[in-house]
């Protein structure tokens, strides 16, 4: 029944992976539902930040693809942060997902 | 799961997952280890003494933006007594570097140091984007690392300033030395994790954040909202780094430890005598004054090729030695000023 909620969450992007997501640092996302897995309907799969990772490709970035994703999460060298809290503090992309989050991708791979 | 408090107050709310110890620390313990790691990075290599005029190398970027803010911060908190000035070089990229310096413009303002900058073209009489049109986007990075570093040395002596400070990190070092076991550069790799390099006639140089982990300066760059610029160089960047890097972030994530174990096994090579013996003898060049390995440097060598519009043919010694003996260079050709390296510490002119 809750199948067509959707959470709102504001996201941004920094250190340079903004060049990929329309030049815009600052995103403001409604992030629907992952789909059921099939073989258990029943069962929801809950919005965690793979999941995010997985629709921002899909949905939001606009090149260069490689630079943000790398074996089903994002390329190391990317900092993520959760409510401005490292992620690796919230199980990282395991993070289930709460309406009004603020979630942070920073790029550590651009010169100094 | 996340610890309730921090492992060094425990009492708020942890932030931040160490990479170099796995601790899970607050916003304010991060702060403040952070500072006291450089501060003690400082001051164990006995980097500066009070009185120093110190030139942070400024990009704009991540990095160097942190480090001016941290040298001011330990400057003022410790009273080491340092003249700090900011020096930036333009390599004449328009839509990179135009974009950069005035990042470091505001910088300027932010953290109340006086500002150099030094372009190629001022130096050299070519910017990056005349050297490219030229000579394509073969080995355009040749050209700029060569020509930056000369700079750098040059714009630190208009500033008579005693040292410079780089922010190369503990990644930028340990993709060093992977990279020259890579290429079997023994000699680099034998100097490439000193803190301070300094020859007879070169300006100190040194790196305060040489065990920084880039994630902690990243992290403190955002916590602390400094203001840096972050775009890759819009001519191609350097492709052997680029996989030596990627390369430690794949080993960082699997063990984050991985990139003080690369720097202290670096640091515990030794390279014997017989090995620093092939080393050839530092002079001075013949053309510009500046310090050469031979009779030429290489920045007055590169600049000569462009200028007889023969760059491929001029990157080796040996073909520009040929090239002289078919056809001397002409009178009126671009040469680099003559270099003067200012006055020793201490010393009253």
């Amino acid at each position: 029944m809750t199948d067509s909620q959707v959470l709102n969450l504001k996201v941004e992007f920094g250190g340079g992976l903004e060049l990929l997501f329309d030049k815009k640092r600052s995103h403001r996302v409604a992030l629907p539902s992952p789909p059921s897995s099939p073989p258990d309907a029943a069962k929801k799969t809950p919005a965690d930040i793979n999941f995010l990772i997985h629709w921002l490709k899909d949905n939001l970035l606009r090149e260069r693809a490689e630079l943000f994703i790398e074996n089903g999460t994002v390329r190391p060298g990317i900092l993520v942060l959760v409510n401005d809290t490292d992620w690796e503090l919230e199980g990282e992309g395991e993070y289930v997902l709460q309406e009004g989050d603020e979630i942070v991708f920073i790029s550590t791979l651009h010169g100094g | 799961m996340p610890s309730k408090t921090c492992a060094l107050c425990h009492s708020a709310r942890p932030i931040l997952k160490r990479p170099k110890t796995g601790q899970q620390i607050c916003k304010d313990c991060f702060f403040k280890v952070f500072e006291t790691e450089v501060h003690n990075t400082i001051t164990e290599a006995n980097l500066f003494r009070t009185g120093d005029r110190v030139a942070i190398g400024a990009s704009g970027g991540k990095d160097s933006t942190v480090l001016a803010y941290v040298m001011k911060t330990l400057n003022e908190r410790y009273g080491y007594g340092l003249e700090l000035f900011l020096l930036s070089i333009d390599e004449g990229i328009t839509g990179y570097r135009d974009d950069s310096l005035e990042t470091v413009k505001r910088n300027q303002e932010q953290y109340d140091m006086p500002l150099k900058i030094l372009s190629y073209d001022e130096l050299y009489g070519w910017t990056m984007d005349r050297i490219v049109s030229t000579i394509g986007r073969k080995n355009n990075c040749t050209f700029c690392g060569v020509f930056r570093r000369q700079a750098l040395d040059r714009g630190a002596s208009a500033l008579n300033v005693d040292h410079i400070v780089t922010g190369h990190n503990a990644d930028d070092i340990a993709e060093t030395v992977l990279m020259n076991i890579m290429r079997g550069d023994i000699a680099r790799l034998g100097r490439c994790t000193a803190i301070c390099t300094q020859g007879e006639d070169t300006i100190r140089r040194s790196k305060p954040f040489k065990y920084a982990y880039e994630k902690e300066i990243v992290m403190y760059a955002y916590f602390k909202k400094l203001d840096y610029f972050s775009t890759e160089c819009i001519y191609s960047p350097d492709a052997y780094r680029g996989h030596a890097r990627a390369f430690l972030k794949d080993l960082e994530a699997a063990r984050p430890s991985a990139i003080i174990d690369i720097i202290h096994s670096g640091e515990a090579f030794e390279v014997k005598q017989e090995v620093k013996a092939t080393q050839k003898l530092q002079q001075t060049c013949k053309r510009c004054g500046y310090m050469s390995s031979n009779e030429l440097c290489k920045a007055c060598t590169l600049l000569e090729g462009l200028e007889r519009g023969l760059s491929h043919a001029v990157i080796t010694d040996r073909a520009r030695q040929k090239l002289d003996a078919e056809e001397p260079p002409s009178q009126a050709m671009r040469t680099i000023p003559y270099f003067n390296l200012p006055r020793a510490p201490g010393v009253t002119s």
